[in-house]
């Protein structure tokens, strides 16, 4: 099978969220109860029912600003730290396309992927006692369709291809704009690519991680307890070790009532 | 729209001001950065916030809300002074050359005002051009005479310096003298710029004059007719613009036919008042078909009665009353109007002075709303309304209606294409779609007349409404839509010979030049004439190919008039049927062949035949438009409510605004204050107590009163508040952090509305003529029904319109803002 | 209608199982659950919100639409969307919209189910009266108007176009003069 990565270009996003609801379209993701953020940004955080979000970061640099609206959503990485943490087999796969697809059905609800991912993707519900997140829309891109975010965007800001295709095509356009590939790194590689804008570091913007990489407690987990996670449910116990504190949701501002979505 | 969507992809500079394109229309910007990568365009953003839009425009500015004419202004006399036109372009295809009567003044003159001003009203007689002995203007092709349009306009904008507009507008002068070099630079005939626009455009008392002001810019720079050209009107409503060409208007018959006025008592004065004539050879001057168009929509109305009998049929108004929306307020609130339709719109959320509306809400006898949802509207007798149910005793029928995916028709879009949507699932419950509500109403309205007899009863009881299928008794089945597609475009009524053509009763007519005045056809709406044949409904076509490679695609679905999707094309070549711009033609003439290819041309004849503005009496663009109640060029004024003096002339507002809300203060408000409703409170604005700048806009996520969207879980969860922009320097004066909760007071709502602070640098503070002056924006979407509610923007906006159309100036009145302690 | 489908992806269509040993990150593949829309209709529509005109595909499975997106074939939005136009699902989809006809008698604080045979005579019955109450003949100077001043209509924008245009011309008949939409706001 071909390998597919998702480039998301910057430059072109104007916030107008269709990725962010084609992807609850699609994948049957119900309408999260929000309150009010301070900024259009909504739901303030990623969660098992929110596999992407368009972040706004509002940046002034002299006169100017820089309003940049972001598409966040799973990196795909191509040696995820959320596969190798996850101790139940099957839960968390790296597939052929790229996509790393999480599966209900095999998981144990263990939190270790949420620990392990260097991008805070994973998101946990203590009601289904399971993790979920983006799965590069799988049940698409093996049926002959792109993902349901790239289908939907209108700016050309979203686009997904074979790897070697959207490789050149990242490079040529961050050259056009005099901007930078993100994560553009020999040592952590992603399917999903970034154009970071011309003036616009990674750092300045929220949930960004400017150096990711593979958690050295996770390839250390990984050599020492290995043979625990094949008897299996030492894994919990593990996992907890290893978690860590992630960056928390937004605290909405304001009014004590919520009454978005259902 | 003068062009389509998919022709932004041809413009080498984009301008965007009165629109948040990017928020409203995301889909535009696919051919906004279409053009940006494949032409390198540039896009321009004027906007008094920084928006969506903003972020990724290429230049930037800002302006305070309501001072558009005075930014283009700028524009114009710039392009003026740097010689920055497109000279043969202006010479040949504009009025430029055209003497004006000496005596016409304008506000260079008259200290802000145009000959004629009589109260509040012109009267225009000095708005008119020297003519000859033929009656065609007479022309001075050197552009030298100080009585001809370009000297006229030349002395009209030399008053609107940098220094001046930058007074006016609050904004910096460096980046609009960047703006105006770079949008000018169009002027050269290889080169084109759009301007997209909407409602902040439009929603000011001089809001018809913004876009005038548009259109003069456009014809200077000869950017109208051309691909990636154009004045482009982006509509908000999937069908306002199909709503618009049916004529859901007072003033209007479907085809922008006009409504009969008392002054015009037979058909035969109508037709008369409404052909111009014409000697010019050259001039098409489209309109002197107008009996043909009129006489086959009476016949489309009432098959079976003579046109000039059936002309009585249709109500006339006075000639000197509007009957528009704001009106339809007022007439309520006095109690004159005793039963309202709403067709899925919700005026107690999109209306001006909504407080006021719902009020006179509760004035009617009944009410019927067709809507998918409880609306705030059907729902105004409600206690979260504010008011006690059993004090209102309107009687509220709420029809449950079918959305679009659930019954079949056609819709047009803003670039004049109407396509067809098929029917994929049937409504829920009891819900049915309007054809088949109107449907029923008709018949049983007629079949009370004929049992009862009544008042006028023949314009009811002769009306052709047969949209059954073929053989169907129509008051027993269900209204075919396909059936009311064939009426629009028009059939033969008898078998008739044209130019040794035979046509059958009953075949469709192929197109609007074949439409009679004699009565033998029947056209609904001539504009649509074209859009069905005998064989197939176009509205349909799914063929997407687009062999001319310019995006045209004339086999996906159709659009009027006759299919051409650039209107005034003929403008896009020169005198010999050349394209002005070589890479992007619109059409172009084949000499051997004697045709004209590419698009379907605007008139016919050879190149250099036919004037190419073919609407419009003598056949050029209007850079001096007689037509306009407000002046011939456009001229700055200040919104009705404004902080600072007009710097341009003593003249404050425009002098022809109708004060509806004065009206309304007189005749209705203090009743409404007895009643213990403190609902509207008018008169002149109070610079001290209301001191902030307002203007209301949607955002993506939501849509005009909200009806549609705050139903929706996924639209709720990503927008569930009602909010209030604002700068970080007003927020630190009033000590309000983001995300409180604020109280917002105009002049008509003291009590205010709440909403959540958004403090952001995307606002700052403007600086007029030495002020320090602050602007505020909030959403108009809430209401107190849906899955997400929130206080009615429209419950502080003035009752007050432009004076040509009477859209409200929603974007532009004062208010105040404090913290809400608690 | 000829709707066309072109698959993007040039791909297998078909989803290998993986065994169950995802653990390690060498795994090829892994269960994708079938495309929902795989064998349901299709049937063409346009976007009900801004006036754009978006191609949308509503996919219809036992008379139910399971999904809506994007048409690949519109030429202008190309498969895109908006946020709205990515929600349109929840229209058809949505237990708020009203499945009756409902009736809130003067004073009364409540809506009653009627039906459509009841309400529609009744609204028959008040239009008529009202008309013929109200019925202007001539106008302060004379003049021969046969307008209907007591009745109002709003809206049309969200109608078909054969819709508003039977709307109006049913307005116009009864004679009324009190006719607008949402343009005008």
């Amino acid at each position: 099978m071909t390998e597919y990565i998702k480039l998301i270009d910057l430059t072109k996003c104007t916030g107008c969220r269709a990725c962010q609801v084609a992807c609850k379209n699609w994948n049957d993701l119900p309408a999260e109860s929000t309150g009010f953020t301070g900024s259009l940004q909504n739901p303030a955080d990623l969660s098992y029912n929110t596999w992407c979000l368009i972040r706004f970061d509002e940046i002034q640099n002299g006169s100017g600003m820089n309003w940049i609206m972001r598409h966040d959503a799973c990196m795909h990485c191509e040696w995820p730290a959320c596969v190798k943490a996850c101790p139940s087999p099957g839960a968390l796969v790296r597939t052929d396309t790229g996509a790393v697809v999480h599966d209900p059905n095999y998981c144990i609800g263990c939190k270790a992927c949420t620990a392990a991912c260097p991008f805070d993707i994973p998101r946990y519900s203590a009601e289904q006692e399971k993790i979920a997140k983006c799965t590069l829309c799988y049940d698409r891109i093996t049926d002959g369709r792109k993902p349901a975010c790239v289908t939907a965007c209108p700016t050309g800001c979203l686009t997904f291809g074979s790897k070697a295709e959207m490789l050149s095509k990242a490079d040529a356009r961050a050259a056009e704009v005099q901007g930078v590939v993100y994560p553009r790194n020999p040592k952590y590689r992603t399917n999903v690519l970034y154009i970071m804008p011309r003036a616009i570091d990674v750092a300045q913007l929220q949930h960004t991680n400017p150096n990711p990489k593979m958690p050295t407690t996770i390839l250390w987990w990984k050599n020492l307890f290995k043979p625990f996670t094949l008897i299996g449910m030492g894994a919990v116990a593990g996992a907890a070790m290893l978690h860590y504190m992630v960056r928390g949701p937004h605290e909405p501002h304001g009014p004590e009532k919520k009454e978005g979505g259902e | 729209m003068t062009n389509h969507w998919n022709d932004i992809q041809h413009a080498d500079v984009i301008m965007i001001l009165g629109s948040n394109a990017a928020e409203n229309h995301p889909i535009s910007f696919k051919y906004v950065n279409l053009a940006r990568e494949k032409r390198g365009a540039k896009l321009i953003n004027v906007d008094p916030r920084f928006t969506r839009t903003s972020a990724t425009a290429d230049k930037y500015a800002r302006l305070r809300s309501g001072t558009d004419i005075a930014f283009i202004g700028g524009m114009i006399n710039y392009a003026l002074q740097q010689g920055r036109i497109q000279k043969d372009y202006v010479v040949n295809y504009t009025n430029a050359a055209f003497l004006v009567n000496p005596d016409f003044k304008g506000p260079a003159d008259l200290d802000g005002v145009f000959s004629g001003l009589n109260g509040n009203k012109y009267d225009k007689a000095t708005w008119s051009y020297q003519l000859d002995e033929n009656g065609v203007p007479k022309k001075d092709t050197t552009l030298q005479d100080p009585n001809c349009v370009f000297q006229l306009l030349k002395r009209h904008y030399a008053r609107y310096d940098m220094e001046t507009v930058c007074k006016i507008t609050g904004g910096d002068s460096k980046e609009y003298e960047e703006i105006y070099d770079l949008y000018t630079s169009t002027c050269s005939p290889e080169k084109s710029g759009t301007i997209m626009y909407a409602m902040g455009t439009t929603q000011h008392t001089y809001g018809s004059q913004n876009v005038r002001a548009f259109a003069v810019l456009q014809l200077l720079l000869g950017n109208i007719g051309v691909a990636g050209g154009g004045i482009n009107a982006l509509r908000g409503e999937s069908n306002v613009q199909g709503s618009t060409d049916h004529a859901a208007l007072f003033h209007i018959l479907p085809g922008y036919l006009q409504a009969p006025k008392a002054s015009q008592q037979t058909y035969q004065k109508y037709l008369e008042d409404n052909t111009p004539k014409n000697s010019d050879p050259k001039s098409v001057n489209w309109w002197g078909n107008y009996p043909k168009y009129a006489t086959s929509l009476l016949k489309a109305w009432w098959r079976d009665v003579d046109p000039e009998k059936s002309y009585d049929y249709i109500g006339k108004y006075d000639d000197d009353v509007n009957y528009s929306t704001i009106p339809i307020i007022e007439q309520m609130a006095s109690g004159k109007i005793k039963g309202l339709f709403c067709w899925g719109q919700n005026p107690a959320v999109g209306c001006p002075s909504t407080r006021l509306v719902r009020r006179a809400l509760a004035k009617l006898d009944w009410l019927v709303a067709i809507d998918l949802w409880e609306t705030e509207t059907a729902a105004f007798w409600q206690p979260e309304a504010g008011v006690d149910p059993a004090s209102i005793k309107t009687e509220v029928f709420l029809l449950p209606a079918a959305a679009s995916m659930e019954k079949e028709g056609s819709i047009s879009n803003s670039g004049r294409w109407a396509q067809w949507r098929w029917k994929a699932t049937e409504p829920p419950g009891d819900a049915r779609d309007d054809l088949y509500i109107m449907s029923e109403l008709v018949h049983r309205v007629k079949h009370l007349y004929e049992k009862e007899s009544g008042v006028f009863p023949e314009p009811i009881l002769s009306l052709s409404w047969d949209y059954a299928k073929a053989g169907m008794d129509p008051s027993a089945h269900h209204p075919d839509p396909r059936e009311v597609a064939k009426e629009i475009n028009g059939f033969f009524l008898k078998d008739v010979v044209i130019n040794g053509t035979a046509y059958k009763a009953g075949q469709m007519v192929p197109s609007f030049a074949l439409l009679q005045a004699d009565g033998s056809t029947c056209s609904g709406c001539w504009i649509y004439c074209n859009s069905v044949t005998d064989t197939e409904n176009r509205l349909m076509r799914r063929d997407n190919s687009d062999p001319t490679g310019l995006g045209f695609y004339h086999n996906w679905a159709w659009c009027w008039p006759v299919n051409r999707r650039i209107i005034y094309n003929r403008a896009s070549v020169d005198l010999n049927g050349k394209p002005w711009a070589k890479d992007k033609p619109v059409i172009w003439w084949d000499g051997l062949k004697k045709t004209w290819l590419g698009d379907v041309p605007d008139g016919g004849g050879a190149p250099g035949a036919v004037h190419p503005f073919i609407m419009v009496n003598h056949g050029h663009g209007q850079l001096f438009s007689p037509g306009m109640t407000d002046g011939p060029f456009p001229e700055h004024y200040e919104p009705l409510e404004s902080q600072v003096p007009n710097l341009l002339s003593k003249q404050q507002e425009s002098p022809v605004i109708a004060r509806y809300d004065k009206a309304v203060q007189e005749k209705v408000c203090d009743p409404m204050l007895v009643e213990g409703a403190a609902a509207c409170v008018f008169g002149s604005p109070d610079k001290d107590r209301f001191p902030i700048y307002c203007t209301t806009y949607r955002v993506t996520e939501h849509w005009q009163a909200g009806q549609m969207t705050r139903w929706l879980p996924w639209l709720g969860e990503l927008v569930p508040h009602m909010f209030v922009e604002m700068s970080e320097e007003l927020a630190k004066e009033k000590q309000i952090r983001n995300g409180e909760v604020v109280r917002i007071t105009s002049i008509r709502n003291q009590e205010g509305i709440l909403a959540h602070a958004m403090v952001t640098p995307r606002f700052k503070p403007f600086t007029v003529n030495g002020q320090t002056l602050h602007q505020v924006g909030m959403l108009w979407h809430f209401g107190y029904k849906g899955r997400v509610t929130g206080a009615i923007a429209n419950d502080l906006t003035p009752l007050v319109g432009d004076a040509n159309t009477m859209i409200p100036e929603y974007k532009a009145f004062l208010v105040n803002i404090e913290k809400v302690r608690r | 209608m000829n709707v066309s489908r072109r698959g993007f992806l040039k791909l297998a269509g078909g989803t290998l199982a993986a065994a169950g040993i995802g653990a390690s990150v060498g795994v090829k593949s892994a269960h994708a659950r079938p495309s929902k829309i795989r064998y349901a209709r299709e049937v063409p529509t346009v976007c009900p919100y801004c006036a754009v005109g978006c191609g949308i595909i509503a996919h219809v499975s036992n008379g139910k639409v399971i999904n809506t997106e994007g048409d690949p074939d519109h030429p202008i939005n190309r498969g895109s969307l908006c946020s709205k136009g990515s929600a349109l699902y929840q229209i058809p989809n949505n237990d708020k919209r009203l499945s009756k006809v409902l009736y809130r008698a003067p004073g009364s604080d409540r809506w009653e189910v009627k039906s459509w045979d009841w309400a529609l005579d009744k609204i028959a019955r008040n239009i008529k009266d009202a008309r013929d109450k109200g019925f202007v003949r001539t106008n302060a100077k004379g003049q021969v108007v046969n307008r209907v001043e007591n009745i109002a209509s709003l809206g049309g924008a969200g109608l078909d176009n054969e819709e508003v245009y039977s709307l109006v011309k049913f307005k116009r008949a009864l004679g009324l003069v009190y006719l607008e939409h949402q343009a005008r706001i």
